[in-house]
């Protein structure tokens, strides 16, 4: 573990103060903006940032009062967080794309008296909820358009506030500010985030100072940045992840944060900077995967050889280069052949030229797309995280990479599971609890500091790195006690391009059996080429060949389960595949396309007995909507397969201690 | 959602004056004896049923077509036929109900060419890109890139049109129409085909269009939610007469523009 210096930094508006004594010339902050990027030094940030703050002084905003901000990613926004910050008031982001309602609910919550917000919009959306919002005085706008007939007793733009700061006598007033500067210490409050919260009213979560900068030191030293680093700001400022990235450890090391020109042109202007560290969510990396896919298609056929070829020698050896393992020359030489002619275009493409580090979190990615990226040479990582924890709890180390794994824990973290398999933490990067609400604090977090997560994990006994399987609500146990994670066993089953989707079955009960939908696209393809024929859904389903296919991935799911410790005992011992697609219309998903196993378990009453009463075919007959409202019946006979289980793999690493 | 007083274009001059306007294509009357103004500042609507003559009106203030009969001033000049290059350096910059861009251009090629007009710098100087052609170019892309960053379309700068959706490439037409700077925008039926969503933004365009850069706008279109809020006074055609005109209220209440054009219930 790296060692901490003695003293260091502990606010904000410290650390921007050091940054332009110490990195003045170097680049702070990027905007593309009318085609062209245009940049900020770290010395140019903080007089944008202390004209702000004077001007907020002006407008009377005081230690403890809360700021909100509202927009998409601009650097005026960044800055006004540090504005803010440096006259001691408390920033609150809030999510660009909220209706007003819960707007209102949200800055109403945390008694904000300023906002600022990107444009005509968010203006608007705060109009029209003002008279619920007592304690707002000013509404501050960065884009002008549209904006110029609006009644301005209490709207005012950025430059103009900026002018009000810029009024008063220039040296006594940066005096007095770089007072009220040191006068901000490490345990204020530095922010609060809003959880956007799946069930109830969201929650702000408070961070001081302390939290945000000790996580993203330890993150900086994680990952080895430096101020050199480029990044693109791109994800929501309301949420932990950008908070922390494209601001918190900006300042800790200095380096440069790249605003893109609209949310549509992201792609191109990742590419323009070459970004070196990155986030994103899953199902980026996907889309960015169809996407080569699909043109791939489309090139000639030369072309598509070419490439098949490169990609198919990097599935098999671009992963163990990264991995800095002992790969033949001659694998060496056709991957050097390989990216010059493939894979560095293909990075090029995506923006990730220069890229040291990727990061994915949030949800499970496929391990298929997950190796991709890892083949073609890019150092994508998994970590886990929380708005609580200030986004880091675990990552994964350089060159120890799984695609089902979220890493060790980060420096400082400590990590430990409790009797039912839930995942808590405690860190410096420990949240102080949520405003104005020491109740839900108090069930989340521990009088000596650890956090619940609300996930339920295990430590995979081969490697030490964690596993998260399931919300720790849904994770039941089996009736002889083993581990029973639904929503882990139904990802593993559905990365599988034939499985559409997947209901496990087995809380309370003696084994684990599941319910399948088979994706039409993909076995339908399957169908033509192998000559199977078929007139409905219900009938490629029922077909026996569909059935054996389905079995030789649900044997390779147990496999993997044999290896897993705990989940060990959780194999799937049976297995149907449906007779209609499980569908919203019908209430078996949510809008969301989450199956809701409950219900499916209710209205599938007859298989689900079957699967438990050892019955080789079930008839059942079942309700749907068609999409005009009109409603039917499906009746059949479905089939019901039983699958061998594999003897748990004995680990011989000890399981993994937290740090 | 807007706060404007309507009193400014009331007393407004009129930027542009048909009178008694006439025209005929063998013994079709598209137009008869119509005649109404413009004035400066305002959003004029242009409505009325299919085959009303809308669009034959907007020919024939940009000089598309030659009336025969009755009078057209604008900015003061009086004339009976005008040619459309001529309208177009006067000031009057349209675009078409069915898109007409140049499908194999960018979109900032499309919108540069609408900067033709404005460029001083002959043909040779600007085959060479150098010297004042170069610094004309850099004034020029930069007004370019204002209007792709108002119309909010970045991400296709580099895209030729052909290649974009139909809402988008309305955006562009749009955009080439504000790159000449025109005194007099005519829109001919700006939102046909557009969903809700592609409609409220080119409404929001039209309006800080208008706003932001006082353009005086003349608009052709169907639907009436759009032309009752955006519009400042509205004018109805039908079998190419003028049957109503005055501000979006009082057409709407007018017995004649009820029974021609929202059709009498059966």
């Amino acid at each position: 573990m790296r060692a901490e210096a003695t003293t260091y930094t502990d606010t904000f508006p410290k650390l921007l103060l050091m940054n332009a004594a110490q990195r003045s010339d170097r680049p702070a902050m990027r905007e593309k903006d009318l085609g062209i990027w245009q940049t900020w030094t770290w010395e140019q940030v903080l007089g944008e940032v202390r004209s702000f703050a004077l001007g907020l002084a002006q407008l009377g905003l005081k230690r403890d009062d809360k700021i909100a901000i509202i927009g998409n990613n601009r650097p005026r926004l960044y800055w006004a967080m540090c504005s803010a910050q440096s006259i001691g008031a408390v920033p609150v982001p809030v999510y660009q794309d909220s209706v007003a309602d819960e707007i209102a609910y949200v800055l109403a919550h945390a008694g904000v008296k300023i906002a600022v917000v990107e444009n005509q919009e968010q203006v608007d959306k705060l109009i029209s909820i003002a008279e619920r919002l007592p304690d707002l005085t000013h509404i501050i706008y960065d884009e002008t358009r549209g904006l110029r007939d609006y009644d301005h007793a209490r709207l005012k733009s950025f430059v103009d506030v900026q002018k009000l700061g810029n009024q008063q006598d220039a040296r006594a007033s940066a005096v007095q500010w770089e007072e009220a500067i040191a006068q901000g210490k490490g345990s204020d409050l530095a922010v609060i985030l809003y959880t956007s919260g799946t069930t109830g009213r969201p929650k702000g979560v408070m961070l001081t100072f302390d939290n945000v900068i000790k996580s993203s030191r330890n993150a900086n030293a994680y990952d080895n940045l430096d101020e050199k680093e480029e990044v693109i700001a791109y994800l929501p400022m309301a949420w932990v992840g950008d908070h922390i990235f494209s601001y918190a450890q900006s300042y800790c090391s200095g380096y440069c944060v790249n605003c893109p020109e609209s949310p549509e042109t992201i792609i191109e202007d990742r590419r323009e900077i070459g970004t070196t560290y990155a986030f994103a969510p899953p199902r980026i990396y996907e889309n960015l995967l169809t996407l080569t896919m699909v043109r791939m298609e489309d090139a000639s056929p030369f072309k598509r050889r070419v490439f098949h070829y490169f990609i198919n020698h990097a599935r098999q050896w671009g992963e163990k280069i990264l991995n800095r393992e002992s790969v033949p020359i001659h694998a060496r030489l056709i991957n050097w052949l390989g990216d010059i002619l493939v894979y560095a275009p293909l990075k090029n493409r995506y923006g990730l030229s220069r890229i040291r580090v990727a990061y994915t979190a949030g949800e499970a990615i496929g391990p298929e797309i997950f190796r991709y990226y890892r083949s073609l040479g890019i150092n994508l990582k998994q970590l886990y995280g929380q708005t609580e924890a200030s986004v880091y709890i675990t990552a994964q180390p350089d060159g120890e990479i799984h695609a089902d794994s979220v890493g060790k824990p980060n420096y400082e973290v400590e990590v430990k599971l409790d009797e039912k398999g839930e995942v808590l933490y405690r860190s410096p990067g420990v949240f102080v609890g949520y405003y104005k609400d020491p109740e839900k604090t108090a069930e989340t977090k521990t009088p000596d500091g650890w956090v619940r997560s609300g996930d339920a994990g295990f430590f995979d006994p081969k490697n030490g790195h964690l596993k998260i399987i399931d919300r720790a609500k849904d994770v039941g146990r089996l009736k002889d006690g083993t581990l029973f994670a639904p929503k882990y066993i139904e990802n593993k089953l559905k990365f599988y391009p034939n499985i559409r989707e997947a209901v496990a079955l087995g809380d309370k009960r003696d084994f684990v059996t599941v319910m399948l939908n088979i994706d039409l696209v993909a076995v339908g393809s399957w169908a033509e080429r192998n000559n199977v024929i078929y007139a409905s859904y219900q009938e490629l389903a029922a077909h026996p060949k569909v059935y054996d296919m389905l079995a030789e991935h649900v044997d390779e799911v147990n496999r993997s389960l044999a290896e897993e410790g705990p989940m060990a005992g959780a194999q799937i011992k049976r297995f149907l595949i449906l007779h209609k697609e499980l569908d919203a219309d019908d209430g078996e998903l949510t809008r969301t396309m989450k199956v809701r196993r409950g219900f499916i378990a209710d209205r599938y009453g007859p298989l689900v007995v079957g699967l438990y009463d050892g019955s080789k075919e079930v008839n059942v007959s079942t309700e749907v909507t068609f999409e005009d409202g009109r409603k039917g019946t499906i009746a059949g006979l479905v089939k019901i397969r039983d699958m061998k289980t594999h003897p748990a793999v004995i680990a011989a690493a000890p399981i993994g201690k937290a740090a | 959602m807007r706060e404007r007083s309507s009193v400014d274009i009331a007393a407004g001059e009129a930027l542009l004056a048909v009178e008694n306007v006439s025209l005929s294509f063998g013994g079709v009357r598209a137009i008869n004896d119509v005649s109404f103004d413009i004035r400066k500042g305002e959003i004029r609507a242009i409505i009325g049923p299919n085959g009303a003559g809308k669009t034959s009106m907007l020919n024939v203030i940009n000089g598309f077509y030659h009336p025969q009969a009755g009078r057209i001033t604008f900015k003061g000049t009086t004339r009976r036929a005008m040619r459309p290059h001529a309208a177009a350096a006067g000031g009057i910059a349209r675009t078409f109900q069915n898109v007409a861009l140049f499908k194999s251009m960018t979109t900032l090629d499309n919108i540069m060419a609408g900067r033709t007009l404005r460029m001083h710098r002959n043909f040779f100087w600007q085959l060479f890109r150098y010297g004042p052609a170069m610094a004309e170019e850099v004034v020029h892309r930069r007004r370019a890139e204002e209007i792709i960053d108002f119309l909010e379309i970045q991400h296709i700068r580099r895209v030729p049109v052909g290649k974009l959706p139909y809402g988008l490439q309305k955006r562009v037409e749009l955009g080439r129409a504000l790159a000449m700077e025109p005194e007099l925008l005519l829109l001919d039926e700006p939102m046909a085909g557009m969903n809700l969503e592609e409609k409220e933004d080119m409404s929001r365009f039209i309006l800080n269009m208008n706003n932001h850069y006082g353009t005086t706008i003349a608009l052709i279109e169907h639907d009436m939610g759009v032309v009752m809020d955006l519009s400042d006074r509205v004018v109805v055609l039908d079998y190419g007469r003028k049957i109503a005109d005055g501000t979006p209220e009082v057409v709407k209440k007018n017995q004649a523009v009820i029974d021609a054009y929202l059709g009498i219930a059966h």
